[in-house]
């Protein structure tokens, strides 16, 4: 970690060099750590200390159409080398043709402070980690099963500072924990995500996954088809990058290839469903700016099953005239926005409500190597993993092989018959977003192929 | 720098490490995009580093830090050998390596064109004359030209003696149209010369001039809007032929993954998850028909898997992996490979096959494909289609996915064809394909021949904890599959 002051030494040191019309500074610095496990013993244990410096650059055009903008980064944080990447973000702007959708980068606007740092997690020793992947692997070794898993600690830092006066600086921690318990016929899988490493209950996460695995031993083929699921909230953690991916980003909806297009304000969804961002609530890991410095705001993106609104970073609003919505990934970024802290609204049921109301359906712990096949309606192919169950007569009657599902997601939110109450907090795309997600029922869920475990 | 590499390792066997390693990387990368005939995106990234990996006590510990100063090496030495002794706590074997790797050399990917010496107004011109013919189509809506360039300098150091230098250069490009009917809510796309941005290879500029990206634009571009009207493809049990970017991307999910023996041994089980190739299938396992032959050829030239020794020192090797269909070889480290060992018995190989690959410095090396090709057979692409009487043609991946033993798949592809009695027919959209890798191999009866035949780059692998993203090559050409389920859109 470089601390707040280096920081804002780096970004006023730049800011100062520069010669562009417009210079934003984003430095970021880590310090990281993973312990993984397989086979009930620890096999990589791994640390790293890293910083960037990425430099953005806008040349303004002399016709007053558009800009240049030439981005370079670094993880030296040495003056020569600063200095030498600022001069090659220069280099580039100057030989590029102007964009004429550019209008500038963001002017400062008040920023909220948010608490999401621990000390703890950020002082984890390799023996913390150790015994905590440790508690998961004897609770395996007694089973009878093997774990597999990891447990990640982390702090990070970010400022971000333009020349329009934007300054901007937010410290967080991390502490991630998940495992794959396996026997001879079967898995079982959990996992948990804080600032907090002393929030993990590893013992907790270890039984939930081994009670899931010793439960799905022995599973039995079923033939694939429509039926009623109860997905857990692993499985509906993909609902949500799925819809990410394929429509609330600003750029998928602005080249008419999301499924919010023609829809705001439309119910899209059943009404019991409510999905926002909010980076600054407490009840997620907060973080209070986005990767221009620009203040998170909440965005409603489906509320109460109506299309309301996608998300912006500065470019996408610009070209339509509006704000940022506080959704920046860092620059270039021809993808466009991304909402990082979505909350799927909880219902008023639970997982055990679900399976005791159920004639015939199948219980999903989680799903594997989910891919778009139809982005527009959200058609998503992948496979269940780790705990696959047919329910009968209200009752989990006996585990099943792994089948492979081709659905639209959006569909199945229209086919819903409950949300749980409880929601949990969820870590996804290689630790990028933190997701508040409760377990689904859903009917017509449709399985196209079946595995052989 | 080897004062710099000797202070990590001496300082590691002073601290006990019975085993260690240092690796020295500084890796730059440039990448344009032009969308819509406006530069949307122009970078140039640096990231330097270096990572001490030591076993002490019979354990890992690896740590890193992007500050190269005598200082630094001495805390992460200091803080690996540290991570190694906590790693003893559960420990139930000791790590054991086999025999000493003790390469020394120098290896450099050989470049006709230094991409870093072609002037950014060439590559932004090229851009934005293939964006131009993308265009050219009126109902093209999104048009997305994009290079990117890898370069990779690295020393790697043990101490058991090895001493290397490598730098490694890519150069990727492509070409994609989005194609948009509002009114029915469709979207089609066509990308060239393979889907998700760019094919890659190790090479120069003279590879990117060779894709001709302005020569095929406008062409791509049709094709996307024709899409929109094209007829479904249909559902059924029928004859496939795949293209050779689909084919090179079926081998990499169902051939190269699986035969990943840190997979097999189930350490990326919480992740990536394990193998269907158990030991007790090596050598004995009938993989797929006679007509297949697998290899991983960290050789070959052009090929992203391609080097002069992977991260453990050990050289650069062409393993055979299928042999007229028989399973016969894994990609292995040198820990692997004596695990498989002491399984299999000598039959095995008695080192490592030289697999182990890290993205950067801070990044621990596991077990990546290298090039993982199916070898050409004796087929011309003309003779297939004319041999096969009822069938569908498919090329360009969309959407992939497969489960965590790698046996179930399904992929679609941007853009089918049907095959009517020996010959090309109606466009076909939406096509999809599934099976189970065994079978879909074993019902393989046709492969063309090397003028058909080419290494094609993946180099968005995804694997480990923490992430690493790996450049893969998969050499294919044009094959085809018997008895296949085709089309499960609804």
């Amino acid at each position: 970690m470089l601390g707040q002051e280096r920081i804002k030494q780096i970004a006023e040191l730049i800011l100062a060099r520069s010669m562009a019309d417009q210079t934003e500074v984003m430095v970021s610095a880590s310090d990281s750590a993973l312990t993984r496990f397989a086979n009930s013993t620890i096999h990589q244990n791994v640390a790293e200390t890293d910083a960037e410096v990425r430099i953005r650059v806008v040349l303004k055009d002399p016709s007053g159409s558009g800009a240049k903008i030439g981005v370079a980064s670094t993880n030296n944080v040495e003056e020569a080398a600063l200095c030498r990447t600022l001069e090659a973000a220069l280099s580039i702007a100057r030989l590029q043709p102007p964009n004429p959708d550019f209008h500038s980068l963001p002017a400062p606007q008040p920023i909220t402070e948010v608490a999401s740092y621990s000390e703890a997690t950020a002082g984890c020793s390799p023996e913390t980690r150790a015994r905590g992947a440790g508690a998961i692997c004897l609770l395996a070794r007694d089973a009878g099963v093997v774990a597999s898993g990891a447990l990640t600690t982390a702090s990070l830092e970010f400022g971000i500072a333009n020349s329009l006066g934007v300054s901007a600086y937010h410290r967080t921690t991390q502490a991630d924990v998940n495992t794959v318990i396996m026997s001879d016929t079967s898995a079982g899988y959990a996992s948990a995500f804080s600032m907090d490493v002393r929030t993990l209950d590893f013992e907790a996460i270890g039984r939930e996954a081994v009670t899931k695995c010793m439960k799905s031993r022995n599973p039995k083929p079923l033939e694939p088809g429509e039926y009623t699921v109860i997905l857990e909230p692993y499985a509906v953690q993909d609902f949500l990058h799925m819809m990410t991916w394929t429509g609330f980003g600003a750029v998928a909806y602005q080249e008419g290839r999301s499924f919010m297009v023609g829809k705001l304000g439309q119910q899209i969804v059943d009404r019991r469903v409510s999905i926002w961002d909010d980076g600054l609530s407490s009840e997620g890991v907060p973080f209070p700016f986005d990767f221009e410095g620009v203040p998170k705001q909440r965005v409603d993106l489906i509320e109460a099953g109506v299309a309301r609104a996608v998300v912006y970073d500065s470019y996408s609003a610009g070209k339509e005239s509006r704000h940022s919505t506080g959704h920046a990934l860092p620059a270039p970024n021809p993808m466009g926005p991304m909402p990082l802290n979505l909350f799927f609204a909880g219902g008023d049921t639970s997982i055990e409500e679900m399976i005791r109301g159920t004639q015939r359906g199948i219980y999903v712990t989680r799903f594997h190597y989910t891919r778009p096949v139809d982005p527009v309606r959200v058609v998503i192919t992948g496979m269940t993993r780790d705990g696959t169950f047919l329910v009968e007569n209200g009752e989990v009657a006996y585990p099943v092989k792994n089948l492979r599902f081709t659905q639209s997601y959006l569909e199945s939110l229209n086919s819903l018959d409950g949300i749980s109450r409880a929601t949990r907090l969820l870590t996804g795309m290689g630790g990028m977003t933190c997701d508040s997600v409760p377990a689904l029922k859903v009917h017509q869920f449709r399985f196209t192929g079946a595995t052989e475990f | 720098m080897r004062t710099f590499t000797d202070r990590a390792l001496n300082l590691a066997q002073a601290q006990g490490a019975s085993y260690a390693d240092v690796r020295v990387v500084r890796r730059l990368t440039q990448q344009i995009t032009v969308k819509n005939g406006v530069v949307e995106a122009l970078s140039d990234d640096e990231s330097q580093g270096f990572g001490v990996r030591v076993v002490v006590d019979g354990a890992w510990g690896f740590a890193s830090s992007s500050t190269l100063s005598p200082q630094e090496v001495d805390r992460v030495t200091a803080q690996a050998v540290k991570i190694a002794r906590a790693s003893t706590l559960f420990k139930v074997r000791d790590v054991r390596l086999g025999p000493p790797v003790i390469s020394t050399g120098t290896y450099r990917t050989p470049v006709q064109i230094d991409p870093w010496k072609v002037s950014l107004d060439d590559k932004i011109a090229l851009l934005l004359q293939a964006n131009q013919g993308l265009r050219s189509s009126p109902g093209v809506r999104v048009a997305s030209s994009s290079l990117a360039f890898w370069r990779e300098d690295k020393t790697f150091a043990n101490s058991e003696g090895a001493y290397l230098e490598q730098t490694k250069t890519e150069s990727g490009g492509g070409i994609e149209a989005i194609a948009v009917d509002r009114q029915r809510g469709e979207v089609q796309k066509r990308s060239f010369p393979n889907s998700f941005g760019r094919d890659q290879r190790s090479e120069g500029w003279e590879g990117i001039l060779a894709m001709d990206l302005p020569g095929n634009a406008a062409r791509i571009g049709e094709e996307a809007v024709a899409l929109l009207s094209a007829d479904p493809c249909p559902s059924g049990v029928t004859t496939l032929i795949l293209g050779p970017t689909q084919l090179a991307l079926q081998i990499h999910e169902s051939c190269g993954h699986p035969i990943e023996l840190d997979r097999v041994f189930g350490t990326e089980a919480s992740y990536a998850g394990t193998s269907f190739l158990t030991p007790e299938k090596y050598g004995t396992f009938r993989y797929g028909s006679a007509a297949v032959n697998l290899t991983a050829d960290a050789t070959l030239p052009g090929g992203l898997g391609t080097f002069g020794w992977d991260d453990e020192g050990v050289p650069a090797q062409c393993v055979p992996i299928v042999r007229e269909g028989l399973f016969c070889g894994y990609l292995t480290s040198r820990e692997t490979a004596q695990q498989l060992r002491e399984i299999v018995g000598p039959g095995a190989p008695e080192t490592s096959g030289g697999a182990m690959r890290a993205d950067g410095w801070n990044r621990i090396p596991i077990i990546r494909m290298t090039n993982v090709n199916l070898e050409p057979g004796s087929w011309s692409f003309d003779d297939l289609v004319a041999d096969t009487d009822d069938g569908i043609y498919m090329e360009l991946n969309k959407s992939w996915s497969i489960d965590d033993k790698r046996l179930n798949f399904q992929f679609g592809t941007e853009i089918a064809y049907e095959i009517k009695n020996g010959k090309m027919g109606r466009m076909l959209k939406n096509a999809t394909y599934t099976g189970m890798t065994p079978r879909f191999w074993g019902s393989c009866d046709a492969v063309c021949g090397p003028t058909h035949w080419r290494v094609w780059g993946t180099p968005n692998c995804g694997k480990g904890q923490p992430g690493q993203t790996a450049h893969t090559g998969h050499g294919a050409a044009p094959a085809r599959f018997r008895d296949v389920q085709v089309g499960v859109l609804k």
